[in-house]
C-alpha cells in the first residue's frame, strides 16, 4: 500500500518535532528514515502509525485517508526497538495476539490461528521456540518474534522503529538481510527508522536523510551517496574530511596549503571543499594542483584496510583529516608514522559561501588548457 | 581459591554475606521467631482437647467467621479500589495529586484506635455519613458492615503502595504494541496491562487480609461487638486476655497465625513461580 504524507508538522510544548513536510511512499518500497537522535525520524515514524497525532498535514494510505484514524484500525505491523513482546506470554502466544484479538466475526478459528502460528515461526526460523517465553530468548530471537508477531495479521504497511539498534554488529547484519529478503518475499511496504548510516544505505530502496524536524533529501542510496544535497547529508553519511578555503587569486588557500580548481565561475569564492577519507591519493611531493601537507598521527590497520591519521601541516583544520587504504596500496607508498606526507582529493565537493547549498562536484587532476600531461 | 579435597571452592565476591545473613537472623529470631515461639510455648500447656476446646468454641467459631468474611470483603474492595488508587497516582497528572499520593499513607500513620473512633462517629446513625446511609436503610456503624469499613480503611496502602512501583515501571510499548496489533483498550488491560500486574495485586491483597485478619484498634470501636454477629477474632483473644487466660488468648492467636503464614505461603510460592516465567528462569 502507498503512503502520502501532506504538510505533517508536531510541535511537543514548545519544541518543534516535525516542520510541515511531505513524503510519499510507493508500494512495495522500503524506506529508511536516517537522522541523528532528535531529528524527527521517530516522531514522524509514530504519526503513520497513528501513535502520535500530527497538529496538522494529512497522511493517507492509498486512497484511504487515515489522518483521523485511531491505531488500531490503521492495521499496520508495528516492530519496537525494544521488541516489547509480552512478558507472560509464550512465544507462541505473542504471534497468536493479533489474531486472538480480532473481533468474532473476523476472527480464524482455533485451528486456522494455530495454523498462521505456526507458519509465520518457520518463516522466522524458529519454530522450535514456540512454547519458551520471550525472556528466555536473545536479543536477535526476540526481534524476529517482533516482527512475526507484526506480520501475523498481514499489514500491508510495516513500520519498524531502529530494529536493529539493541543488536550487536553481526546479529545485526544477519537480521538486516534477512529482512530484506523477507520484504522481497512478502512485498510489504515498510518504513524503518535508523542512525547508523551503513543499515539505511544497504537495506532502503530510497533513504530519507533527516534534521531538526525537516526532510534534508530524499534519494536512492547510490545517488545520495554520490549527490549529497547539503552539508548535513555529506556529515551524516559517514566520516568526511573539511578543507576550509579562502579564495586567493586562482585557487583556494588555507596557509601554507592550496588547491587550484578548474576554471568555473562559480568556484571562484571561499567555502568549504569535503573530501571522504577513501578518495585521498598520497604522495612524497606536492604538485602544480595540489599542495595539502600531512604529519602522520597514527596508521591503523582495521579488517581489510588501513586507516591514516593525518594532521595538517603547515594550515590549520578543526578536525584531523582521515585516509583509507589497502595494505597493498599502503605498502607501495612505504609511509612510516611521523612521516610528511601530499594529498591529492581525486573527488571533492566544494560548497560556496555564497550561492546555492548544494554542492559542485569536482576531480583532480585534470588538464589544463595548453598542457598536455598530468603533472602528477 | 581454595583447593579442597580436589574441589574447587570460589570466595564470593559480593562482601558481607556472613555478617549481613547473621544479623538479619539474629533480628528474625528476636522480633519474628522468639514471639511466635513464646506463642507456641503458651499454648503447650494445655491437653489436645482442651485446645480444640477452646477454638472450637462456638462463639469463637463465629469470631472466625465474622473475621475471615470481613476480611475477604475487604481485601477484595481493596484489590480493586487500591488498584484504581495506583492507576490515577501513575497515570494522570492532575491537581493535588501528590496530596492525594501522600494521603494513601494515612491509615499506617494514624493510630488505629483513632481511625476506629473517628469511622465510628462518621458512620454513626447521628455521624454525618450514616445519617445519610440511614435514609437509605443501611447501618455501618455497630454492624459487621462497619468492621468491613474499618478494615477497608487501615489496609489499603498495602494494595496501592505495592501496585503503584509495577505500574510505574510497566513499559507503554507493550500497550502501544497491543494497540497496533487491533486489540481494544479492554484487551490491553486485561491481556497485557493486568498480568504484568498481577502478581503485584495478588500480594497487595494478600498482605490486606492477613493485616485484616489481625487488625483490633480500628475495629472494636466500630464493630458494636455482639457476640456470635460482630464479634471479631482479635476480641475473643483480647477478652482472654483480660481474664488472665494466657493459654486460651494464645490457643486462639495461634489459629490466627497459621491461617496467615500458609496464606503468605501460598501467595509466595504462586509469585515465584510466576515471576520465573516472566523472567525466563
Amino acid at each position: 500500500m502507498s503512503i502520502r504524507l501532506t504538510n505533517i508538522s508536531k510541535k511537543f510544548g514548545q519544541f518543534q518535532a516535525l516542520s510541515p513536510l511531505n513524503l510519499d511512499i510507493q508500494e512495495g518500497e522500503m524506506i529508511g528514515l536516517l537522522g541523528p537522535s532528535g531529528s524527527g525520524k521517530t516522531t514522524l515514524l509514530r504519526i503513520i502509525a497513528g501513535l502520535e497525532g500530527a497538529d496538522s498535514g494529512q497522511i493517507q494510505f492509498g486512497n484511504r485517508d487515515v489522518t483521523q484514524v485511531h491505531v488500531r484500525e490503521r492495521r499496520v505491523g508495528f516492530v519496537f526497538q525494544n521488541y516489547a513482546l509480552f512478558r507472560h506470554m509464550t512465544v507462541a502466544d505473542n504471534v497468536a495476539f493479533g489474531l486472538e484479538v480480532m473481533p468474532k466475526k473476523q476472527r480464524p478459528s482455533a485451528a486456522e490461528i494455530h495454523k498462521r502460528v505456526t507458519q509465520l515461526l518457520e518463516t522466522v526460523q524458529l519454530g522450535h521456540l514456540a512454547q519458551r517465553y520471550p525472556e528466555q530468548l536473545s536479543g536477535g530471537q526476540k526481534q524476529r518474534i517482533a516482527l512475526a508477531r507484526a506480520l501475523a495479521t498481514q499489514p500491508e504497511v510495516l513500520l519498524l522503529d531502529e530494529p536493529f539498534g539493541a543488536l550487536d554488529a553481526k546479529v545485526r547484519k544477519e537480521l538486516r538481510r534477512w529482512l530484506r529478503s523477507l520484504h522481497d518475499e512478502l512485498k510489504f511496504t515498510s518504513v524503518f527508522v535508523t542512525h547508523d548510516q551503513d543499515e539505511a544505505l544497504e537495506l532502503s530502496d530510497r533513504v530519507v536523510v533527516m534534521s531538526n524536524g525537516h526532510i534534508e533529501q530524499i534519494n536512492t542510496p547510490a545517488e545520495l551517496y554520490s549527490h549529497p544535497n547539503s552539508r548535513f547529508v555529506f556529515d551524516f553519511l559517514g566520516n568526511v574530511n573539511v578543507f576550509e578555503a579562502s579564495w586567493q587569486q586562482k585557487r583556494w588557500e588555507n596557509g601554507q596549503a592550496f588547491l587550484t580548481p578548474p576554471e568555473q565561475q562559480t568556484l571562484q569564492q571561499e567555502g568549504v571543499l569535503y573530501v571522504r577519507s577513501h578518495e585521498l591519493a598520497l604522495s612524497n611531493k606536492p604538485n602544480s594542483q595540489a599542495n595539502l601537507p600531512f604529519n602522520i598521527v597514527a596508521i591503523t590497520p582495521i579488517g581489510a584496510e588501513v586507516r591514516l591519521e593525518l594532521a595538517p601541516y603547515g594550515w590549520h583544520s578543526e578536525e584531523l583529516w582521515e585516509a583509507k587504504f589497502t595494505h597493498h596500496n599502503l605498502q607501495e607508498l612505504g609511509l612510516q608514522k611521523g612521516s610528511v606526507v601530499y594529498a591529492t582529493p581525486r573527488t571533492a565537493y566544494f560548497f560556496g559561501a555564497q550561492g546555492e547549498s548544494s554542492p559542485t562536484r569536482l576531480s583532480w587532476p585534470f588538464l589544463t588548457p595548453g598542457s598536455l600531461a598530468f603533472d602528477i | 581459591m581454595i583447593f579442597n579435597n580436589g574441589r574447587v571452592r570460589h570466595k564470593r565476591v559480593l562482601p558481607g554475606f556472613s555478617i549481613s545473613l547473621g544479623v538479619s537472623l539474629l533480628f528474625v529470631s528476636l522480633i519474628l521467631l522468639l514471639p511466635t515461639t513464646g506463642l507456641i510455648m503458651q499454648t503447650s500447656s494445655m491437653s489436645w482437647s482442651e485446645y480444640w476446646g477452646v477454638i472450637a468454641d462456638p462463639r469463637v467459631v463465629a469470631s472466625y467467621r465474622v473475621t475471615i468474611l470481613s476480611a475477604l470483603a475487604a481485601s477484595l474492595f481493596n484489590c480493586l479500589f487500591g488498584l484504581l488508587l495506583a492507576w490515577v497516582l501513575v497515570r494522570y497528572e492532575f491537581p493535588g495529586k501528590r496530596i492525594l499520593d501522600a494521603l494513601v499513607d494515612l491509615p499506617f500513620a494514624l493510630p488505629t484506635a483513632v481511625a476506629g473512633i473517628t469511622l465510628a462517629t462518621l458512620y454513626a446513625e447521628n455521624g454525618q455519613i450514616g445519617s445519610l446511609l440511614a435514609e437509605w436503610g443501611i447501618k455501618v456503624a455497630y454492624t459487621p458492615l462497619g468492621i468491613v469499613v474499618a478494615m477497608i480503611f487501615t489496609s489499603i496502602p498495602f494494595v496501592v503502595r505495592t501496585v503503584q512501583p509495577v505500574l510505574e515501571e510497566l513499559s507503554h510499548e507493550e500497550e502501544e504494541a497491543g494497540m497496533t496489533l487491533g486489540a481494544s483498550d479492554r484487551s490491553v488491560f486485561w491481556r497485557v496491562i493486568l498480568p504484568s500486574l498481577w502478581p503485584a495485586l495478588m500480594i497487595g491483597t494478600a498482605l490486606s487480609f492477613t493485616r485484616s485478619l489481625g487488625e483490633f484498634g480500628a475495629v472494636i470501636f466500630i464493630a458494636g461487638n455482639m457476640p456470635y454477629i460482630s464479634e471479631i477474632t482479635s476480641l475473643m483473644i483480647f477478652v482472654r486476655l483480660q481474664e488472665f487466660d494466657f493459654a486460651g488468648a494464645s490457643a486462639i492467636a495461634s489459629v490466627v497465625l497459621m491461617t496467615s503464614l500458609l496464606l503468605l505461603l501460598l501467595i509466595n510460592l504462586w509469585q515465584a513461580r510466576y515471576l520465573r516465567r516472566i523472567h525466563g528462569r
